[in-house]
């Protein structure tokens, strides 16, 4: 079976606001259990291109397929494929309103139609899974930033997904949270979770990524295993990307 | 003497004033919830073929003193479409519907100023927009909404003296009644005042303790 070798497959997404063309036909497809990385300056469509995947950006143009199944098109049934999708944001979204159990709990009763019983239980081990257990009667107003966001995976982890965006999840955060939150990502890497992150941390994307795509104008400009990226001169433009980072970066 | 006699013997039938004012304000503040609340989320998420007419309605109680829709319902509306409403349910049926004007705005406001990073997040977890309004954004902005509400309790308690005018037994009816009667005029009035300012203080003391109860650390007016 040809098409069970993908579990997300990307076909020519277009996206334009306005006159604008932030995504200028992207396809890639994604094997179970990779993490794929996105790299490129700010405005090259990385996150326009995740909100396709899940469509809370519809796309233009072009095609998302989850297990050989349109998640384009797809009418009310996007709300299935969103369960299967989880997503991870820069600014957390966590509900305001709710504890850090109950953010998570909140879509397995809602949606998955969960008992309060079994909710608690599941959301409970998923905090657990994040180093969030101690924290969850807090509000997300008492949280720190890299707190808020463990959670806000531990969300996206209770729906079982088949994958998990990642919109640059360490941005709003300062070295220190950032390092606690990328550690919760790197073994999630290694549990076998498919992942697709966008991100400007390039030691996360050489250490962590099976693939990094790099992106430029819209478009894929290279792509490839970070050994291979680094070492290969004919991928000269993302080496020099990557190679800015780490300078000013120190490492 | 007499005049102590006198007060006492009128006072339970101006106290009976209490049940027909706070029976108006509740319609008020009921009506406000069960069609302002819905109108607000019309006016935020609906379609123009439903935020137009919503807005219309809100411009129309709103531009109107209360006593011209009062004399509007009472003497037109209601006996011309065939209704032969008693005063009280004409009073309470267009506070009820004034108050939905208002009372739309405040939630509107209200749902409006819930970050729309909610609304993606819950729709990133397979919630349909109706689910997401229901066990997201609602919650969330009935909190925020609260404090202005509870602050239409006074003005609607205050404007259902206006009753009076098509004879409704509200308090300020009650107490002219009583005057006309004895000819006794400032101690009733004082006492009918003095039962608007106990409604009044009781009333707020109520919401304000509800939104303690309901409040969330760091979220909304108890935030900082």
């Amino acid at each position: 079976m040809h098409t069970d070798e993908y579990i997300l497959k990307v076909e020519d997404i277009h996206k334009a606001f306005g006159a604008n063309e932030v995504l200028r036909g992207v396809s890639f497809e994604v094997k179970k259990g990779e993490t794929l990385v996105f790299i490129g300056s700010s405005g090259t469509g990385k996150s326009t291109l995740l909100r396709c995947i899940n469509q809370l950006t519809p796309p233009d143009r072009g095609r998302v397929w989850l297990h050989g199944e349109e998640v384009t098109n797809s009418g009310k049934r996007i709300n299935y494929f969103r369960q299967r999708i989880g997503m991870v944001f820069q600014n957390f979204f966590l509900f305001d309103h709710l504890t850090a159990l109950k953010n998570v709990e909140v879509a397995l009763i809602r949606v998955k139609g969960m008992s309060k019983e079994e909710a608690r239980e599941k959301a409970l081990a998923e905090l657990r899974q994040v180093g969030m257990e101690d924290w969850a009667g807090h509000y997300p107003a008492e949280l720190s930033g890299g707190q808020a966001q463990r959670v806000s995976i531990a969300r996206a982890l209770a729906m079982d997904p088949d994958v998990i965006l990642f919109d640059e999840p360490t941005s709003a955060l300062d070295p220190e949270l950032t390092r606690e939150v990328l550690e919760v990502m790197r073994t999630l890497a290694q549990q076998g979770m498919t992942m697709l992150v966008v991100t400007h941390e390039m030691g996360f994307a050489c250490n962590v990524a099976n693939r990094i795509l790099f992106m430029e104008h819209g478009v894929i400009a290279e792509q490839g295993a970070p050994g291979v990226l680094l070492n290969d001169p004919q991928y000269s433009r993302v080496k020099n990307f990557i190679g800015q980072f780490l300078e000013y970066n120190g490492d | 003497m007499e005049l102590i006699s006198i007060l006492l013997d009128w006072f339970p039938y101006l106290l009976r004033g209490i049940g027909v004012t706070f029976g108006l304000v509740l319609s008020s503040l009921g009506l406000g919830v069960i069609i302002g609340l819905p109108m607000a989320l019309g006016q935020v998420y609906g379609s123009r073929l439903v935020r137009v007419p919503i807005g219309i309605y809100v411009w129309f109680f709103r531009g109107l003193p209360i006593l011209v829709l009062l004399f509007l319902f009472y003497f037109g509306i209601f006996p011309g479409l065939g209704f032969d409403l008693s005063a009280f349910v004409v009073g309470a049926v267009v506070l009820g519907l004034r108050g939905a004007a208002y009372q739309s705005q405040i939630f509107r406001g209200a749902i409006q100023s819930v970050g729309e990073g909610q609304m993606v997040a819950a729709q990133s977890l397979g919630m349909d927009r109706l689910c997401a309004v229901r066990s997201i954004i609602l919650p969330q902005s009935m909190r925020i909404a609260l404090p202005g509400w509870s602050n239409e309790y006074p003005n609607i308690l205050t404007d259902s003296a206006v009753c009076y005018a098509i004879g409704v037994a509200e308090l300020l009816t009650r107490a002219s009644q009583i005057v006309a009667q004895t000819y006794v005029t400032m101690p009733i009035y004082l006492a009918a005042a003095g039962i608007f300012i106990l409604m009044n203080y009781g009333g707020m003391k109520v919401l304000h303790m509800i939104e303690r109860k309901i409040a969330i650390p760091g979220f909304g007016s108890g935030a900082m």
